[in-house]
């Protein structure tokens, strides 16, 4: 059973180096937010840093959804979902590992890219520390949530649409907790951040239940 | 593959349904360790869903199923001891013959031939480092039947399994499903065109 999941994660890791876009397209997608704030905004640098870490997160939440729509829908299409309920590791294993890959192609390079993106919005070091912190724990439970809107749309010609709709409404206590966390001066860092990390181990405890049961709908 | 392993597949009164509409009702068969059983019928009477009944896809509406071995090491369920081919072959288009058949048993598991010996039974060893996607359909095609053989599983539940497959990949076949089915391996296929085998139990969907 840990054979076939690897095997899973590798291959997801493989079929994203080799088919390229996701990863790349997501930062791409996340720097152009970040660079056309400031331009919407004006040249005021005090607003800018203090709507920085907002401006950020909310990319990296608009950036993490981009790709999510093809994270089922390409097994499904090609029936690799058949072949994986016919596999020894429960259905709902396989979700995860495929999240956990979806993410280190698309949400790992964005926290790490973060805070560069942060100098570009003239904030200080302490909050590229703090965005980077929450991203980190924040972009995992955004795919995790993510993933139960790309099950439910699997079997949806333009489902992207349809699943961000879904997934937004979601989101939005991570959006909450992830930004008060990353705004260190108004409340302190901790609260937030713990808050942030109860709701990303429930979504990685409660969305492969949620999912699974999705594509095994899906695929009757 | 033991030969002395008796295995048999028992389904009794089986009906699927689709929302609310029945695709079939009554259906019943034994099949035994060494047999082949076509499933056949006219287009849209439920052979496609049928197999994925008994793959485990789809939930049963009633019926009964049952799946014994007399020498079972482990109790794997029947979704670990079956290979499903179906209309859609599996396969990842940017990744090789050899690529999508390591992550095949990798994901199913008991290897038995390696990639390069099951395509070569399939006589498409020469495609084993080529992208899948390069691929004409009936090599595609080819491609997914090699899967039988990479991983040991003593039942094979083929969709259509000649589709696409030009005479001579077909006569190649034949022989596979002979060996697998005298090693004491099952088979149930949803065709229109028999493979020509002695003892084929036939099982007709929507006869009136």
């Amino acid at each position: 059973m840990i054979r076939t999941l690897l095997v899973v994660f590798l291959r997801d890791l493989m079929l994203a180096r080799r088919i390229g876009g996701g990863g790349v397209l997501g930062l791409v997608f996340f720097l152009s937010l970040v660079t056309i704030v400031p331009f919407a905004i004006g040249p005021d640098l005090r607003l800018l840093s203090r709507i920085g870490p907002a401006i950020l997160w909310i990319a990296a939440l608009l950036a993490s959804l981009l790709g999510l729509d093809r994270l089922f829908q390409a097994d499904h299409e090609d029936g690799s979902v058949d072949q994986m309920l016919l596999s020894p590791a429960p259905l709902e294993l396989v979700v995860l590992v495929k999240c956990v890959a979806h993410w280190f192609v698309t949400g790992l390079p964005l926290v790490m890219l973060s805070p560069l993106f942060g100098l570009m919005l003239n904030l200080d070091g302490p909050a590229l520390g703090s965005v980077a912190a929450t991203l980190l724990v924040g972009t995992p439970t955004l795919t995790f949530l993510g993933a139960i809107g790309a099950a439910l749309t699997v079997t949806m010609r333009r489902g992207g649409l349809l699943l961000s709709i879904l997934v937004v409404p979601l989101t939005v206590p991570v959006l909450i907790f992830g930004v008060s966390a990353a705004q260190s001066g108004t409340v302190p860092f901790l609260t937030p951040f713990l808050v942030l990390c109860a709701l990303g181990l429930a979504s990685v405890a409660l969305a492969p239940i949620a999912a699974a049961a999705a594509l095994r709908g899906a695929g009757e | 593959m033991d030969v002395t392993q008796r295995r048999h597949l028992l389904i009794e009164d089986l009906s699927v349904a689709r929302g609310e509409r029945v695709v079939f009702g009554g259906v019943s068969l034994r099949l035994d360790s060494g047999e082949i059983a076509e499933v056949t019928g006219p287009n849209g009477v439920g052979k496609s869903t049928l197999l994925r009944a008994i793959a485990g896809f789809l939930p049963l509406r009633s019926g009964r199923m049952s799946w014994a071995e007399s020498e079972a090491t482990d109790s794997a369920p029947l979704t670990e001891r079956l290979h499903y081919v179906g209309h859609l072959d599996g396969l990842k288009s940017a990744l090789t013959a050899r690529e999508n058949l390591e992550i095949g048993v990798g994901i199913l598991g008991r290897s038995r031939l390696t990639p390069l010996e099951a395509l070569d039974r399939m006589e498409l060893a020469h495609v084993l480092d080529l992208p899948v996607g390069y691929l004409s359909a009936g090599q595609r095609r080819r491609v997914a039947l090699a899967r039988l053989l990479i991983a040991d599983r003593p039942l094979w539940l083929l969709d259509e399994p000649l589709t696409a497959l030009d005479r001579h990949a077909r006569a190649l076949l034949k022989p596979i499903v002979a060996d697998h089915l005298g090693s004491g391996g099952l088979m149930l296929a949803a065709t229109h065109e028999p493979l020509g085998l002695p003892g084929t139990i036939q099982v007709r969907l929507g006869a009136r």
